[in-house]
């Protein structure tokens, strides 16, 4: 009975816990200027979510709007980039071992230990002119997130038995396409998983917009909101409504993919 | 006629040229750019002037030590409590499932949407926290704009952040003790606390090492949330090795910033390599 009360309390204090800030965050969104300002958190006296909403998208010559195309454009090709090329290379480590997979393998591991050095980055995208450029960022993302996807995947494809393989060669493919043809394709679980957290990821993504797509025009959704806080430091109802609808896009993935995410997060708990 | 291997070498070539490019050689060529004076205009040679200057100047310090508390602090809270909350959520409590989705979910939002919720939480005065404190009768510490609690603050929000990740390694590595174990100690009269210190916390342990690496790995290159509470402030106070490369790198002291990420990878890997051999080798052992 007692232990059942304590597990009730704590069940209580983590949704407390957890809950109170979106809950915040939803609440003054849909306030006056005023009330908002006093960052009370209680019910909004009358509900101006869809004011506010508009308000928001018209800021700046609809900047969020922009900046949604921006940040849809990124994570859009930066994950199909990144997810192709760390299949092929997890599918040529996992199959041939040769004088190569060592390197392989420690470019890997230093890919997710090593923090990336940044104006050194920004020097290689000047002399190949795409610094401030969405192509520039796009590869940035990719480089930066090769190492996770190919660790996901080569795990996966030790379990596609060598058969299929086979197969596929006696039947006359090349290495496309037993690839694209057979490998790719088998791989479609792992590659949703790979796709979402991936996604998310990028989508939130703060540092490297900021360092290497500087700039208004080009703004991504996690800048937008990082300047809308500078400029407009009292317009509280705006900025949550801002931070309410920056929030929904990962929202939407999770209460799709719950089961993928968990297990692209968890994949090194069995590993280690 | 040569048979070709259908595993061609060449499917490494797309990969190898978009991260040799953009990450290895920024990361070798950095070594050399930390050794020099390096503006918009032309780069000379200055030796280890760069790392003199970050090691004597208060402010850079500050930085590193604060790094490492950073590091420290939310990599051992999200050990402690990403453990508890998974010893919670995998007994019999109501509600499991959806207890589980609230506490992961902060890990999927924005770090700058987070932080600037939690600034305005944090208020000293109005914010929900203080004000929830008062009606105890505890009278809060001005979180985000008090020196000794900045970065501490900074951390606590990381750690709300980033629990639901540690939670849910731990609840994979408990779900994947034998359920026979706990039975056995059950009957030899085990109470729960025991079964938790002599079954579940030892053969948690890849899940603690999972952990440990993932949010040091994590916390020590963590810009984004400092960035967007305190800009390292109240004066550098909160300032972390990350913050101190961005301000160098605004500032023009192109050299100086790349000195700074020379000066986080080597405490990286000399924390992190060192630390990830010892944990997997005691897992070995077990």
């Amino acid at each position: 009975m007692r232990s059942r009360l304590l597990g009730l309390l704590a069940v209580v204090v983590s949704g407390v816990v957890f809950l109170v800030p979106f809950a915040f965050i939803v609440l003054t969104a849909g306030k006056t200027r005023a009330e908002a300002s006093r960052l009370e958190f209680s019910w909004p006296a009358q509900l101006r979510f869809a004011e506010n909403f508009l308000e928001v998208v018209r800021a700046r010559d609809y900047m969020l709007i922009i900046a949604y195309i921006n940040s849809t454009v990124l994570t859009v090709a930066s994950v199909s980039i990144m997810v192709v090329l760390a299949a092929m290379v997890a599918f040529v480590l996992q199959r041939r071992p040769s004088r190569w997979t060592g390197t392989v393998n420690f470019l890997v591991l230093a890919g997710l230990i090593i923090p990336p050095a940044v104006v050194p980055t920004i020097w290689v995208l000047q002399r190949l002119g795409l610094f401030r450029t969405m192509p520039g960022l796009i590869l940035v993302e990719v480089a930066f997130g090769l190492s996770f996807c190919v660790l996901l995947f080569r795990a996966f494809v030790a379990t596609i038995p060598r058969a299929l393989d086979e197969a596929a060669i006696l039947d006359g493919a090349g290495p496309l396409r037993l690839f694209f043809g057979v490998i790719f394709p088998l791989l479609r679980s792992v590659i949703v998983t790979a796709v979402v957290v991936q996604s998310v990821t990028v989508f939130n993504d703060f540092v490297n917009p900021l360092y290497f797509l500087p700039g208004d025009r080009n703004a991504t959704v996690q800048l937008t909101l990082y300047n809308f806080a500078g400029q407009y430091s009292t317009d509280y109802h705006l900025l949550f409504m801002n931070i309410l609808l920056i929030t929904i896009p990962p929202l939407i993935m999770f209460a799709f993919f719950n089961r993928q995410i968990v297990a692209g997060m968890t994949s090194g708990a069995i590993k280690g | 006629m040569v048979t070709r291997s259908p595993y061609p070498h060449w499917f490494y070539l797309p990969a190898a040229v978009v991260y040799g490019v953009l990450f290895v050689v920024p990361t070798v060529t950095s070594f050399w750019f930390s050794l020099t004076r390096w503006t918009v205009f032309d780069s000379t040679f200055v030796g280890l002037d760069n790392f003199v200057t970050f090691f004597r100047e208060p402010a850079l310090v500050k930085g590193l030590t604060n790094t490492l508390i950073y590091g420290v602090v939310t990599s051992g809270l999200k050990v402690v409590l990403g453990m508890l909350l998974a010893v919670l959520l995998t007994s019999q409590i109501a509600a499991r499932g959806w207890l589980r989705s609230v506490v992961f979910f902060p890990v999927l939002v924005s770090t700058i949407g987070i932080g600037l919720t939690f600034t305005v939480l944090m208020d000293p005065v109005d914010g929900l926290i203080n004000q929830s404190l008062a009606v105890w009768g505890i009278s809060g510490p001005a979180w985000l704009t008090d020196p000794s609690w900045a970065l501490l603050s900074v951390a606590l929000v990381d750690v709300w952040k980033g629990v639901g990740l540690a939670t849910l390694i731990y609840i994979a590595g408990i779900v994947s003790i034998p359920a026979e174990y706990f039975e056995a100690a059950r009957v030899d009269g085990a109470g729960a606390f025991a079964r938790f210190r002599s079954i579940t916390l030892p053969l948690a342990r890849p899940a603690t090492a999972t952990v440990i690496i993932l949010s040091l790995i994590g916390g020590l290159r963590s810009f984004d949330l400092i960035w967007a509470m305190t800009r390292g402030g109240p004066g550098f106070t909160s300032d972390v090795i990350a913050s101190v490369i961005y301000k160098q790198y605004q500032a023009g002291f192109y050299g100086l910033s790349t000195a700074g990420n020379v000066v986080l990878f080597v405490l990286v890997t000399a924390i992190v390599l060192p630390l990830s051999r010892i944990l997997n080798r005691r897992e070995v052992e077990l």
